[in-house]
């Protein structure tokens, strides 16, 4: 039981991952083994992170590196062809009147719109999202989730995004989670799978910590804060431990995994906050869309207003940015 | 019928529970207050006083850790083996302190009755000094009064018995243990009540009783650095008392001056700060989250 | 497996641009006086020195060394002001509390500026510790100023008379206000001396004086070094010294006071424990070990500048540790994003320095992350020791500067011990996860304040100060007023 460092408990060498997972018990063992997360201490270290004052080509190098983060995304039940290929070309074309902008990272959306979206994206790099797994609730039995990843992946999907079931992490059956996780895994087959937690139901840092563990070691390459659809979706408090366990992940593993916050975030401020955190607490190597995403909407005009202000020295007005 | 001849006592010191004599061999003589012998009282030398901050230091940390309820009983328990000895107690005075049977009598009433009223603050300091402070942050923050550790204390040197548990009381009461020096001319009642605390509960280095030379001794205990604090009441020289604070200075002793004048001990109780300046106040923080 | 990599738009390196708070809203005057009874006058003696910004030894102003004579002309001034000021009740001495807490927060962009310029340390400090703590601690004694009935001191408790006050460079103006707020609000008048290298804040708090209306030699500023400070202590007109500052020096104010009815609290040095378990939330505990000893560049006197980790989770404590401190920004104090600021004087860097090369030569291993130190003025890059035994003078002397010494133990019991194994007693840190060990813990550290998963908090309602030789008496809280009443009479 007892790790190397002690800090993480059982799991002394990347060999002795499987055996965490060996057994229902060893898993629970191993997760109440990982270090507490003490709320306060992570409340005062997000507010320090949050005095940082990004100026200038800082600044600017936020702004471009945040646009290229973003996961545009719209999960709404009427979600119709036109909105989604409004989507898609604002993600091509974030800023029409700068070519300099950078595009998104990817379009998230429902698996039925997949198709629409990959006709619209064809020709570029953006990826294309799709939630599964019963989203967001994740109440639906296996077979039924897992149809639903591959009905994804068949229309094109380059990355799931999956819920996990909250209920059963939170009665303490880890080993269903995990198992689930890793069914979906298999199912996703080349696509990228980012889990989803949706941390505003598992309440606790403690929990995030957990199931940030719980997520990696299933084989997750993206860890993800929400859905969107509960309140609060992604705040500093919860990214922090997320990043601080991918951090201590690859430390030991030598495995990328990266974070996406998702929800909740409006201004570029906000996204320029989270950047410090990455930068400061994950590490430099994690400020790339490739271990970094924004799951959100709004926040691209944001952000998209503060490179034209960047630029021009002026306020943006919101005309001044496409509504999609 | 032949009169019997009264078996006399042996005054000696009350160090850690025992009652050894100095280990230097010396004694001086006591004389009631017309000049007549009483009693060899034992006198202590330097390294008696330093033997006493030992056997203090030993017992601070059981005593300190007794519950609060458990150090009140003791401290009333003392009160109640007194009573029993209230006789010796009155002959004392009345031959040290050269009162009335009458005067005396009132005396170690007051003196029994004292410790009762010490004996009831042992759970109650905290709660009229200890405090949650609401802090302005998520976190929960407490002060608490604590014993500070080991008291040197010169008892005043009037009121032999009285002031004496006056100035003892109020430091055990919270939890610490001290080394008294009696009153200089008149000793003999605090050599008994080292026997008191010996039949109490007290357990043995939480008080210890030198008698001797008020300055030979306090010199040694204002220097020693393992000495928290010390309580120059029975100090009536200015400059002796200067001189002590100096000394008292090394390691930062918390001290009580002398007061200008002994205060009438029947009168005066001393309140909660006579027991509170020998407390610390610790605070601790901790954060409020889920 | 394919992959989803998105081609990266540039290389991941991102340096902060400059972010420096304006310097422009801090009027510094080329020459200040004395502040005394109320007015600017200059030292009878005419001798003077400089304050020097430690960030650049750029010249800020030149202040007047108070001889005896002026020390002596500030007393009485207090005494003058002590009449009227200790007859008024307390519910109009506390709103002249009032007054200067809102006055204080007015002005604290501008006062947090002139404290980063002349004590070195970060604005970010400066900024959101020192300048609320003031504030909100001449709040809270602002508010007892009517009501010290209720401070448990008996009825009717009186004021000391007047108070000669002695504080620090650490925390210039916040020392300030844990002196100056509970001595008026009590009734008491005040001569305060600053220390010699950061006398500038307490000058602007003369203004503050003026602009609340306060009555003249109410406060009473001398400025000058360890002579002016001597003249205070030794002055027999004053009813009450407070000293903040070194073990060594309260030990002379103690001896200077021997025999006379003057009253005294000490609050002096440290040298905390903070002590981490192998269960304790090791993030935040990390941050806490570096709050602990590098807020402000370690001169604090309640600083954790030993760190006492448990042995099984020695190594990766410390290999989160230098991850942690390679991050940290030394550098301009008026920047934004300064982690790390000046060491306030020449004489403190050579100081620490001085014990860093001890540290060495004892055989401890020192390690510090790569951070370029700028040419001019004072600095020190975070170090760290391992391989500290409990003997080593770095272990037992306060250093007073960004030095972590890091020591281990195995069992509670002798964290215990090696916590306090130490002449000193002011604060500790305990980290750990288990609530029942925080309490046995914090139940048996001789300290006056312990942090328990968490460190170097304050608050004007949380009393501060320390056991053994970190000094006597209490400053914050209801326990801070006993340093400035006579018990009352029944």
């Amino acid at each position: 039981m007892s790790g190397k460092d002690g800090l993480v408990p059982v799991l002394t060498h990347v060999d002795d991952l499987p055996d965490v997972a060996a057994s229902s018990s060893a898993l629970r063992r191993f997760l109440h083994g990982l270090p507490g997360v003490d709320q306060v201490g992570v409340e005062v270290r997000v507010a320090d992170l949050a005095t940082r004052s990004i100026k200038r080509e800082a600044k600017r190098f936020a702004l471009d590196l945040a646009v290229s983060m973003v996961d545009l995304t719209t999960l709404e039940g009427a979600d119709t062809p036109g909105k989604v290929k409004a989507l898609c070309a604002k993600g091509r074309e974030p800023d029409p009147g700068d070519p300099s902008c950078p595009r998104v990272a990817a379009i998230c959306i429902y698996p039925d719109r997949v198709a629409i979206a990959k006709t619209a994206l064809a020709g570029s790099t953006i990826k294309v999202a799709s939630v599964a797994t019963a989203f967001p609730s994740g109440r639906a039995a296996l077979p039924v989730k897992l149809a639903d990843v591959r009905t994804a992946v068949d229309a094109g999907a380059d990355e799931i995004d999956m819920v996990i079931d909250r209920g059963a992490f939170l009665a303490g059956h880890y080993e269903q989670v995990l198992d689930e996780i890793v069914a979906v895994k298999e199912a996703c087959g080349p696509a990228h799978l980012k889990v989803i937690f949706e941390t505003g139901e598992l309440v606790t840092l403690d929990n995030v910590r957990r199931m940030s563990w719980l997520a990696m070691i299933a084989g997750a390459d993206f860890i993800k804060t929400s859905t969107g659809k509960v309140v609060p979706a992604a705040t500093p408090p919860v990214v922090l431990v997320m990043l601080q366990a991918v951090r201590d992940f690859h430390e030991l593993t030598g495995r990328e995994v990266g974070v996406k916050p998702a929800g909740g975030m409006r201004t570029a401020k906000e996204a320029v906050r989270y950047l410090v955190m990455v930068h400061e607490e994950a590490g430099p190597r994690w400020l790339t869309p490739n271990l970094f995403r924004f799951g959100a909407s709004s926040l691209l005009n944001d952000i998209l207003m503060q490179r034209r202000k960047q630029a021009s020295g002026h306020y943006a007005s919101p005309y001044d940015v496409t509504l999609d | 019928m032949m009169e019997r001849l009264d078996v006399r006592k042996t005054y000696k010191l009350y160090v850690g529970g025992a009652f050894p004599r100095s280990e230097s061999g010396r004694t001086y003589e006591v004389s009631d207050t017309k000049g007549r012998f009483v009693a060899n009282a034992a006198r202590a030398s330097r390294k008696d006083a330093r033997d006493a901050v030992v056997a203090a230091r030993a017992a601070a940390s059981s005593w300190s850790g007794a519950t609060a309820y458990n150090r009140g009983q003791v401290l009333y328990r003392v009160a109640e083996i007194m009573e029993g000895r209230r006789q010796q107690f009155v002959v004392e005075l009345t031959t040290g302190e050269g009162r009335t049977a009458r005067v005396a009598s009132t005396i170690v009433d007051a003196a029994i009755d004292r410790w009762v009223w010490f004996a009831g603050w042992s759970d109650k300091l905290t709660m009229i000094d200890g405090a949650s402070n609401p802090v302005a942050g998520p976190y929960f923050n407490f002060s608490v009064p604590e014993p500070m550790g080991v008291v040197a204390v010169l008892a005043p040197q009037v009121s032999s018995l009285l002031g004496l548990v006056n100035v003892v009381a109020p430091v055990i009461v919270s939890g610490n243990t001290c080394v008294v020096v009696a009153s200089e001319k008149a000793p003999l009642s605090a050599v008994t009540l080292g026997e008191v605390l010996s039949t109490s509960d007290v357990p043995g280095g939480v008080v210890n009783v030198l008698t001797g030379f008020t300055e030979e001794l306090a010199v040694p205990l204002s220097e020693h650095r393992d000495v928290d604090g010390i309580d120059l009441c029975g100090v009536t020289d200015r400059e002796l008392g200067r001189r002590l604070e100096i000394a008292a200075a090394d390691n930062t002793k918390r001290v009580r001056r002398a007061p200008s004048a002994e205060p009438d001990w029947l009168l005066s109780n001393g309140g909660p700060r006579s027991m509170l300046d020998w407390c610390e106040i610790k605070t601790v923080w901790h954060p409020l989250g889920v | 497996m394919a992959t989803s990599t998105v081609p990266d738009l540039v290389t991941p390196t991102w340096e902060y641009a400059p972010a420096p708070e304006a310097r422009d809203i801090v009027t510094i005057r080329s020459s200040y006086g004395l502040f005394i009874g109320g007015r600017w006058v200059d030292t009878v003696e005419g001798s003077s020195f400089k304050t020097i910004n430690p960030a650049t030894e750029e010249v800020l102003a030149e202040v007047q060394s108070a001889s005896a004579r002026d020390v002596d002309r500030a007393v009485k001034a207090a005494r003058t002001a002590f009449t009227r000021w200790s007859q008024r009740t307390g519910a109009e001495r506390g709103k002249y509390l009032y007054r200067i807490a809102r006055l204080m927060q007015e002005r604290a962009r501008e006062l947090a500026v002139l404290e980063s310029l002349d004590n070195g340390k970060p604005i970010k400090e400066s900024r959101d510790v020192d300048l609320p703590l003031v504030a909100a601690h001449f709040f809270h004694y602002a508010g007892w100023a009517d009501k010290l009935d209720w401070a448990g001191l008996g009825p009717d408790p009186r004021p000391l008379g007047v108070a000669g006050q002695i504080i620090p460079w650490n925390f210039p103006l916040l020392m300030l206000a844990w002196k100056i707020a509970p001595a008026l609000a009590c009734g008491n008048t005040v001569v305060l001396k600053p220390a010699e290298t950061t006398p500038l804040t307490a000058l602007a708090f003369a203004d503050i004086c003026a602009q609340a209306d306060l009555p003249p030699g109410v406060v009473n500023i001398v400025t000058g070094a360890g002579e002016t400070g001597r003249a205070l202590v030794n002055h027999r007109g004053v009813n009450k010294i407070a000293f903040t500052g070194s073990t060594e020096v309260g030990k002379e104010i103690q001896r200077s006071l021997a025999g006379t009815d003057i009253h005294l609290t000490l609050e002096l040095g440290g040298k905390a424990a903070n002590i981490v378990f192998d269960d304790a939330p090791i993030d935040q505990a990390i941050e806490g070990i570096v709050n602990g000893i590098f807020f402000n560049q370690g001169h604090v006197c309640c600083a954790g500048s030993r760190l006492l980790v448990q042995e099984s989770v020695h190594d990766a404590v410390i290999a989160k540790l230098k991850r942690r401190l390679g991050t940290l920004h030394l550098g301009d104090p008026l920047d934004k994003n300064t982690d790390i600021g000046a060491i306030n004087s020449a004489a403190q860097l050579s100081r620490i320095k001085e014990l860093v090369s001890v540290g060495e030569a004892e055989g401890a291993q020192r390690w510090q992350p790569v951070c370029p130190l700028p040419a001019k003025g004072f600095w020190f890059a975070p170090t760290l020791f391992t391989n500290v035994g409990q003997s080593s003078r770095i272990a037992r002397e306060e250093i007073f500067g960004p030095v972590l010494s890091v020591l281990t133990f195995r069992t509670p019991e002798e964290a215990i011990a090696k916590a306090n194994n130490t002449p000193y007693g002011l604060s500790a840190g305990v980290w750990t996860e288990k609530g029942s060990r925080i309490l046995w813990m914090a139940n048996r550290l001789k300290a006056g304040v312990v942090w328990a998963n968490t460190f170097n908090r304050f608050d004007p309602t949380s009393p501060f100060g320390g056991y053994k030789e970190s000094g006597f008496g209490r400053e914050g809280g209801r326990h801070g007023l006993a340093a400035y009443l006579h018990a009352g009479s029944g």
